[in-house]
């Protein structure tokens, strides 16, 4: 089955086609998470060691994937956008960046809730946390710099660049700072040393990551209709999709 | 029009209508373009030595700044300065990054370096190399003499003097690439720094670790043949990436 | 039949944002002619200029040289193009005389001293030509470019607003260069409010429109 993808590549095209999706996958976030949620809350045991203050490993792990994935989609995208210059994917990477940002942050936050009452505080230096914490400094200067260009479609060159340099980035900073954090044993606290893994707790972080996943993709694809709307309201086409406001600036 | 007179510039004229002269053999190319760059930004940075001065300033004053704030005891000083010393040297590398290209942008030339026969990546990269000598080379320098306030002995000293010969050229070259991109962008330098700062982070911690190694008895070896192996890359890889964001910037 | 040096441009668009500045763009420009672009303000006439330079991509249509299609940096209209653009593009803290020697040594093999000596001679800054440009007036400026077109070796001469704050001297020393430079086959593209002191048999007009 031949799939001409090249004709999904214009704006006009693919504006239907997200906002279809982008209920299927909210539909499907839902169900999930809401599985998700009854594995996290009542099936999975308490563990032994960490009572039930683990439970939010359940959000913490799947969000922690999430930042790590989109990352590496977000700069799929901009090496589409840089490499055929279609305005649709570099659209799609300005659409990734706030979910990833946002991951990246929940992220930090419930791990700083698991480490308070597990370690005794809400920080610690460990490998994966800061790491997590430069990604979000990487995806807030993907938005920034998008914010600061004024033309749009050299703020689409300029955010690709910058998202394929972080990318190459990305490994090396997670090596560097497990290195680093490996040489400092006495204050490590490993996050990875997770209560041991029973099957239910190991189907209940995938659950919740597929929730994460289709959340992902709910939200991406409704964004991507809002920038679309908004950079290509000079073009004719979109009056026959939407109606608008009488007397409104088209 | 002043016709039947012979125009001043006749004897000058040396229009060539035929199709380019060929450019040279493409390693002489690349040479040629390195050595122009260095050559111009050179002369041009030494004649404003107020703007170099004043950051290998910044550098001297933030680093015995931070004494104030703690313990002036020889065993936290020795503890801090190598983190010190580093993170100082990552500000100046910042301040000093607007410098690259901003100047040529506003008035015309990088235009002209863009649209130049020559390798744009090898032009820029005789930029980025004049803009290390005249930055980053002095605090590398610099740095040694000031860690004595930290008492900071021989050996860590010379470490912390390769550490950072090693590392300020890779932060040039990252530094060059957020450089490039922010061109004519509102929030210039704040927008710069959180641009640049995260990719930083892994040469921070090679740079500063390995003068904590060599203050705790063991070899910086691995770290600086880690920084030497990043400064390869970066120098191959980078100017790339800098000519690309260059010509995004001119658009 | 060996290509010969000439522009065509088709259907050229631009677009600033989310306006349209032009759109359609037809024009040849062959061998030994020039092609002054005029217009309101705002009207893309920089905007198309950059394009023939090839420092933009167009938003529509081709812009070809030598008959093969070019897109922006193409390393074979880089050979091509001497551009003179809005700015001087001179470094404030170099002299006028060392400024033309890195912009002649930008692109190929230096110029002899004798030879930077007489082209700013030419133009009138003998005197200035060791002073940095920093204390050079606007006019004096541009005849450091003046000196540079004598200079330089490029078919396509891409100039914007060229006779900007030049005097009646300075605007007859770019008369004689353009008309050797078309008369030996050259090409230029300009931008211009006013009329260009050259021959008019050698002028082609594109007048671009106001903004919508």
């Amino acid at each position: 089955m031949l799939i001409n993808w090249f004709r999904f590549a214009s704006p006009i095209s693919f504006y239907p086609i997200a906002g279809s999706w982008s209920y299927a996958f909210g539909a499907l976030a839902a169900l999930f998470a809401g599985a998700g949620l009854v594995i996290a809350l009542w099936i999975a045991p308490t563990d032994a060691t960490q009572g039930d203050a683990y439970r939010i490993i359940f959000i913490h792990v799947p969000t922690a994937w999430m930042a790590m994935f989109i990352y590496l989609v977000m700069a799929g995208w901009s090496a589409l956008a840089l490499g055929f210059n279609t305005r649709l994917s570099a659209m799609m990477a300005q659409a990734l960046a706030p979910t990833g940002a946002l991951m990246a942050a929940l992220a930090l936050w419930t791990g700083a809730f698991w480490g308070r009452p597990t370690w005794g505080t809400y920080w610690a230096w460990d490998a994966r946390m800061t790491s997590t914490l430069i990604l979000l400094f990487l995806y807030l200067g993907v938005i920034a710099l998008r914010a600061a260009l004024e033309d749009p479609r050299r703020a689409d060159r300029a955010c690709a660049v910058l998202a394929l340099v972080g990318a190459v980035n990305v490994p090396i900073i997670y090596f560097s700072v497990q290195w680093w954090n490996t040489l400092h044993q006495g204050s490590s606290i490993s996050l990875t040393a997770a209560p041991k893994m029973a099957m239910t707790m190991l189907a209940g972080i995938l659950v919740m990551t597929a929730a994460a996943w289709s959340y992902t993709i709910a939200v991406v694809l409704a964004r991507v209709q809002a920038i679309i709307v908004e950079r290509e309201r000079g073009a004719g086409w979109l009056e026959s999709l939407i109606q608008f406001p009488a007397g409104g600036s088209a | 029009m002043t016709a039947g007179k012979p125009s001043p510039l006749a004897g000058t004229l040396a229009v060539q209508p035929a199709a380019a002269e060929a450019v040279a053999d493409t390693h002489a190319s690349v040479l040629a373009a390195i050595g122009w760059a260095v050559a111009r930004d050179f002369r041009v940075a030494l004649r404003s030595k107020g703007e170099l001065g004043v950051q290998l300033l910044f550098y001297v004053i933030v680093v015995s700044l931070f004494p104030l704030a703690t313990s002036p005891s020889r065993e936290t000083l020795a503890t801090l300065g190598p983190g010190v010393l580093w993170t100082s040297a990552l500000l100046a590398s910042l301040l000093s990054l607007p410098r690259l290209f901003a100047s040529d942008y506003h008035d015309g030339t990088l235009e002209q370096i863009a649209l130049s026969s020559r390798p744009l990546a090898a032009l820029v990269s005789g930029k980025m190399a004049a803009h290390w000598l005249t930055s980053g080379l002095p605090v590398a320098l610099m740095a040694p003499l000031l860690g004595a306030q930290y008492a900071l002995e021989g050996p860590v000293l010379a470490t912390l003097a390769v550490s950072l010969l090693l590392g300020t050229p890779i932060l040039s070259l990252l530094g060059a690439v957020g450089a490039a991109l922010t061109l004519g962008a509102r929030g210039g330098g704040t927008l710069l720094a959180l641009l640049v700062l995260p990719l930083y982070a892994p040469v921070l911690i090679f740079g500063a670790g390995a003068v904590d190694a060599v203050r705790a008895g063991v070899s910086a070896a691995p770290h600086l043949s880690l920084l030497g192996a990043g400064l390869l890359v970066a120098l191959v890889g980078v100017p790339f990436a800098v000519a690309a964001a260059v010509r995004i910037a001119l658009d | 039949m060996a290509a010969q040096n000439a522009i065509d441009a088709r259907r050229l668009a631009a677009q600033r944002g989310h306006a349209r500045l032009f759109d359609g763009i037809d024009f040849s420009l062959p061998a030994g002619e020039a092609l002054v672009v005029s217009g309101p303000n705002g009207s893309g006439k920089t905007t198309l200029l950059r394009i023939v330079a090839g420092l933009t991509a167009p938003a529509d249509g081709e812009l070809r040289w030598r008959d093969e299609p070019m897109r922006p940096f193409d390393t074979r209209l880089r050979d091509a193009v001497a551009f003179n653009g809005h700015m001087a593009a001179l470094k404030d803290e170099l002299t006028a005389e060392e400024n033309l020697d890195a912009w002649i040594a930008l692109d190929g093999p230096r110029a002899s001293r004798e030879s930077l000596a007489a082209a700013l001679d030419a133009v009138a800054l003998r005197t200035q030509r060791r002073l940095p440009v920093r204390v050079l007036s606007q006019g004096q400026r541009r005849r450091v470019g003046l000196a540079r077109l004598a200079l330089v070796r490029r078919p396509l001469w891409i100039l914007d607003e060229p006779l900007t704050a030049l005097d009646a001297d300075g605007a007859n020393m770019l008369g004689a260069l353009l008309d050797g430079h078309l008369a030996q086959g050259g090409l230029c593209v300009a931008a211009s409010h006013q009329a260009l002191p050259i021959a008019p048999q050698r002028v082609r007009r594109l007048e671009l429109g106001a903004p919508a």
